[in-house]
């Protein structure tokens, strides 16, 4: 029963980690119908920032509102310099060069900060089975996943953002700036990815700290259905917890299969996630 | 009767293929233009060489005596141009009354900031929004559907939704890409009404290939043929142009 209390609970503070991430990726998906691997690479130099910023001036919360604010700067460069190009050859060329960005970041990361683990601080109280720490993790997740969701459903702009991602030719003629919409929406997702790297990191900054978390995020807002913020931050809390027990009653190896085979079975059973209403794909 | 739109002498080439050359029109405000041609003529070229998707190689497009250059698609509809596209082009997974609130975008009188600062004149300017596109899917008879999504619909409402969409903004110029494809003969009978209607509030162009119905709702029609302009004039003029009849019509109507 102990065991099983540890399991859940240290399950659900991860998993808050892994609705953030989550909800970042929902947010793109939202704004541009694609799924971003660049990702956890802009949540990675925004940490990065903040380690920089902390070092430099000893405050953490000057650091985490600097990553924040990176966070968003990169995202809308990644947008007008890298995907926008690519977009022109298709929605491959657009998913291929963000592959691409995340492994060019990780290398950059390296050359810069080097790739020897440097420690990042928590926010607040990491001690204890459910720290202050959790608390805050959780806690931004939802106020995050609330706004995500009166955004794009109950406000012009998040409308607009959706309608210039789902019909860009309808959009534009409807006076919607089109290429505006799908920046914003880019440099709001990797806002909130550098948010949820700046949860997920502590205690321990290195190159590769987010590639596994990633692939657990991937794995909520993929069960969550990829274009709903409630479903997605409900999967990131079960798949935390789901990963816990795995890790705790099967070991640890298991964890990153077992990701994947819950993503694999949700998407034999249903291929538009736990929580997707089955919208048609731009063809 | 005021000139809204001019299009002087405009050609339109891609990759060497020319899809429009040398074509000129007028559209006159209150009147119903109605653009014909056998596939490939240029109708939808024509289109988007107005909407700012197109650009032309040269000749002039004028909206109300100002001339359009460089113009981008999203600028159309604060200039008071509406278009509907050829299908749909609806946002799938939002509902009705959003995808039309979407149209409402250029009538807004508040940016996106002042939203989210939550002022509440912004909320006051939404709330009208939302009465002025619940007004225009209820003048299209469609108010009932309002929540529901696009794609749970009949493909004759999902049209009204599109045509509601383009009206809400109350444009000058409506440019509708065949409006009656797809349609049954009632909603088509219907729609030929509507858009009679309609010309006394604004000017309509309509792109349409159901030409006893084209030839009863316009005033005006331009005959395309190969990306040239091969007739103009009242119905009963093009009709009997011999050159209208070997391009399209085939046989004498």
């Amino acid at each position: 029963m102990n065991t099983w209390w540890t399991l859940t609970v240290g399950g659900f503070a991860s998993g808050a980690v892994y609705a953030a991430l989550g909800l970042s990726l929902v947010i793109i998906f939202r704004a541009t119908r694609v799924v971003n691997f660049a990702q956890p690479a802009l949540a990675l130099l925004s940490t990065y920032f903040a380690f920089t910023v902390n070092q430099v001036t000893g405050t953490y919360w000057l650091g985490f509102a600097v990553a924040i604010v990176a966070g968003a700067v990169l995202g809308a460069l990644s947008d007008r310099l890298l995907i926008r190009p690519a977009r022109a050859h298709g929605e491959l060329g657009s998913v291929i060069v963000t592959l691409g960005l995340l492994l060019v970041v990780q290398a950059v990361a390296g050359m810069l900060w080097t790739s020897e683990p440097r420690s990042f601080g928590y926010a607040f109280d990491f001690r204890g089975l459910f720290s202050a720490a959790n608390v805050f993790a959780v806690l931004v997740v939802l106020v995050t996943a609330a706004g995500v969701l009166l955004l794009f459903k109950f406000t012009s702009l998040g409308l607009r953002m959706r309608a210039a991602a789902f019909a860009p030719e309808a959009a534009a003629l409807a006076g919607v700036r089109v290429g505006l919409m799908v920046t914003a929406g880019t440099a709001l997702a990797a806002a909130v990815g550098a948010l949820a790297g700046l949860l997920a990191v502590p205690p321990l900054l290195y190159p590769t700290v987010l590639d596994g978390i990633f692939v657990y995020s991937l794995t909520a807002a993929v069960i969550g259905g990829l274009d709903n913020p409630i479903g997605t931050v409900i999967a990131g809390f079960g798949t935390g917890i789901g990963l816990s027990y795995v890790s705790g009653y099967l070991g640890p190896e298991l964890v990153t299969l077992a990701a994947l085979a819950i993503l694999v079975v949700v998407l034999s059973v249903r291929p538009h996630g736990l929580f997707g209403r089955g919208l048609a794909r731009r063809v | 009767m005021t000139e809204l739109l001019t299009i002087e002498k405009v050609t339109v080439r891609f990759d060497g293929l020319v899809a429009l050359r040398d074509v000129s029109l007028a559209v006159e405000d209150g009147t119903v233009l109605g653009v014909i041609g056998p596939n490939g003529a240029g109708k939808t070229t024509l289109f988007n060489v107005v909407s700012g998707f197109v650009r032309p190689a040269h000749g002039t497009i004028r909206w109300r005596g100002e001339e359009l250059r460089d113009h981008r698609p999203d600028s159309l509809a604060r200039l008071g141009i509406s278009r509907t596209l050829q299908g749909l082009g609806l946002f799938p997974g939002m509902s009705v009354l959003d995808n039309v609130l979407v149209g409402a975008g250029p009538l807004a009188r508040c940016g996106p900031l002042a939203t989210l600062l939550g002022l509440r004149r912004a909320a006051r300017d939404e709330a009208a929004l939302r009465d002025r596109a619940m007004t225009t899917l209820a003048d299209l008879g469609i108010a009932g559907v309002h929540a529901a999504l696009p794609g749970s619909l009949p493909y004759g409402i999902r049209k009204r939704v599109a045509l509601a969409r383009a009206l809400v903004a109350e444009p000058r110029m409506l440019l509708l890409d065949e409006p009656a494809s797809g349609l049954a003969a009632d909603e088509i009978a219907e729609l030929g009404e509507r858009i009679t209607a309609l010309a006394g509030k604004c000017a309509v162009v309509v792109v349409e290939h159901n030409i006893d119905w084209v030839m009863r709702v316009c005033s005006r029609i331009v005959v395309l043929d190969f990306g040239e302009v091969i007739a103009t004039g009242e119905p009963s003029d093009v009709q009997n142009d011999q050159r209208v009849i070997d391009a399209y019509l085939g046989v004498p109507a």
